[in-house]
């Protein structure tokens, strides 16, 4: 795409388009991994739980793809972007991805994602799009609900048993490297900062950072070193997990293509 | 009158009455336990049915679909969590269910061994199954026992949103492609029979019915239920402009009901003892999940006492 494509209305909805995209699949493919606790959690009140976050974030999908497909304004549904696009045209940020792990690596994976998305729904409430930001209320009250309920589980597994302690900072620390890809920036999303559409994913860092070091230090967890980072979600270059993911998800639909389900 | 004897003529009248049985009046063991019985059975079955549906959650094939399977799996663990409390009320624990459900001592319907094998029998579940517990469950709003009645209520109310979601899916593979239809055809063949079997032997065969009956904690009888619900289905099949998987389900003018054919009941004991394709499978994924569970259940409870002994320590 060069420049000249990035002026006027038509490449305006085009970059929009995109935006909300990469935004419904990060939700599309959290909500795909937290379903798989469904009849596999601790206990059973934690089993609702678990999927009422799966039910928002699928909803939340479903909302991003729902104006994604206006946007497009060719015949594509929800469904097609949920369902047809290969591995490498997936542009979910990396964390989202991951097995679901233990409880552990799931709570801690939340903490993360749920502290970055109360300040980014904040941020996108702001947007100039009318339809990016009312899909932001909505979210952001679920998140609101979501931090809640993370930030209680890494005190409780933090300050729990010897076991519970290892494993979530086990946790914290294989997902870690994963948390600098949240605070990046493409030129699409330069683009779309620079018209008041996007959030300034660089701006939330400190405060995600402030955030964070604070719930586990009270947790009697160690904040990771920054050692390492793996980054590319937004380009399509996604860890081998994102593949086997969508290869469940789409396989019936694929099957029989292009029929009402 | 011996104080007994007042005590169940006062059980008895309650029970003549129609009205409940409430958690602290007095009620004769036997009722009790019959009750703690067909609740936790009821309870189990709620959450193994979980699994079935649970197989096909990562593979609906759209959003709508996955969303609305997800809530509804969601629903019966929230139909377990109040039918355990329910049973809760007559002094037995849901670790003691779940230890009785896991050493095989507490059943849960056999339908649940059953494999579901394609996106279609997601449908099948939904319209049969759930239609067939809806049949039972609603009559058993008129149980004896209060918070079992209460419970049946609010149950009732979720279980034919979930009828409707699986006679939806059924309808639209019905009005869909060749093999949509196909599909469809067969998960209808596989689940007819087990629903018809899910409301238990005939009344001559059935170990627990006769009491049950007299002390209200069943409402009609196996067989009365399997013909309404044989009633209420077969038009549905038509609807969908399925074959009948019963061609002896004719209707009869003068009975005013469907005939049915005959229940293979071999297999039914069959599958009951042991011999379904998942019965293993089921119990095995929920010990596991209960095992994988343990330290967090644990991490809770020493984190819980740790603030206690922190908060008394601060008090004194």
């Amino acid at each position: 795409m060069n420049n000249a494509d990035l002026q006027g209305p038509s490449s305006r909805n085009q970059q929009v388009m995109q935006y909300a995209i990469r935004l419904g699949d990060d939700a599309l493919v959290l909500g795909h991994r937290l379903s798989e606790w469904s009849s596999k959690a601790p206990f059973l009140e934690e089993d609702l739980a678990l999927s009422n976050v799966a039910l928002d974030y699928i909803g939340r999908a479903r909302m991003f793809y729902g104006y994604a497909s206006e946007l497009a304004a060719d015949g594509r549904t929800e469904d097609d972007f949920a369902y047809t696009r290969n591995e490498r045209e997936f542009q979910n940020l990396l964390i989202h991805e991951l097995p679901k792990g233990d409880f552990a690596f799931t709570m801690v994976r939340q903490l993360i994602v749920d502290i970055f998305n109360t300040h980014f729904l904040h941020q996108l409430e702001q947007s100039s799009d009318q339809t990016l930001s009312g899909v932001a209320a909505k979210a952001i009250k679920e998140t609101r609900y979501h931090l809640r309920r993370s930030r209680e589980w890494i005190t409780r597994l933090g300050g729990g048993t010897e076991e519970s302690q290892q494993r979530t900072q086990k946790a914290l620390n294989s997902l870690w490297g994963y948390t600098p890809e949240l605070f990046e920036l493409d030129e699409l999303e330069q683009q779309l900062c620079n018209n008041n559409i996007g959030v300034n994913n660089t701006l939330l860092s400190a405060i995600w950072h402030q955030q964070i070091a604070d719930i586990l230090t009270e947790a009697g967890l160690t904040v990771p070193e920054n050692s390492w980072t793996v980054k590319g979600g937004r380009s399509g270059y996604h860890t081998e997990n994102l593949g086997h993911l969508l290869t469940e998800l789409q396989f019936v639909h694929r099957s029989m293509p292009g029929l009402e389900w | 009158m011996t104080d007994a004897a007042e005590q169940i003529s006062h059980f008895e009248s309650i029970i003549s009455m129609d009205q409940c049985i409430e958690p602290k009046d007095w009620m004769p063991e036997a009722y009790r336990k019959n009750l703690i019985r067909q609740i936790s059975q009821h309870a189990h079955s709620e959450i193994i049915g979980m699994q079935p549906e649970g197989n096909w959650l990562t593979r609906a094939p759209s959003l709508r679909r996955k969303a609305v399977l997800l809530s509804k799996i969601q629903d019966e663990g929230g139909h377990g969590l109040y039918l355990y409390s329910a049973a809760e009320t007559l002094g037995i624990s849901r670790e003691e269910m779940i230890d009785a459900l896991q050493t095989g001592e507490a059943k849960y319907a056999s339908i649940f061994n059953y494999p579901t094998q394609t996106w279609a029998d997601v449908g099948a579940i939904g319209w049969l199954v759930d239609g067939a517990a809806i049949v039972n469950q609603i009559s058993l709003q008129r149980n004896s026992y209060g918070p079992y009645a209460r419970a049946m209520v609010r149950i009732c109310k979720e279980e034919s949103f979930h009828q409707r979601q699986g006679y939806e899916i059924m309808l639209t593979l019905s009005r869909g492609s060749e093999k949509q239809i196909q599909v469809a055809q067969d998960a209808l063949d596989r689940f007819y029979w087990p629903s018809l079997m899910m409301f238990g032997p005939h009344d001559s065969e059935s170990a627990h019915s006769a009491r049950s009956m007299a002390w209200k904690i069943k409402r009609e009888t196996n067989d009365d239920l399997r013909q309404k619900f044989v009633d209420q289905t077969a038009p549905q099949i038509q609807i969908l402009g399925l074959r009948h998987p019963d061609p002896k389900c004719i209707w009869d003018p003068e009975r005013g009901h469907y005939d049915m054919g005959e229940i293979n009941w071999e297999e039914f004991y069959s599958v009951i003892n042991g011999n379904g394709h998942c019965n293993r499978q089921r119990l095995e994924h929920h010990i596991d999940a209960h095992e994988e569970g343990a330290w967090v259940r644990e991490a809770m409870q020493s984190y819980h006492e740790k603030k206690k002994q922190q908060s008394y320590a601060k008090a004194s």
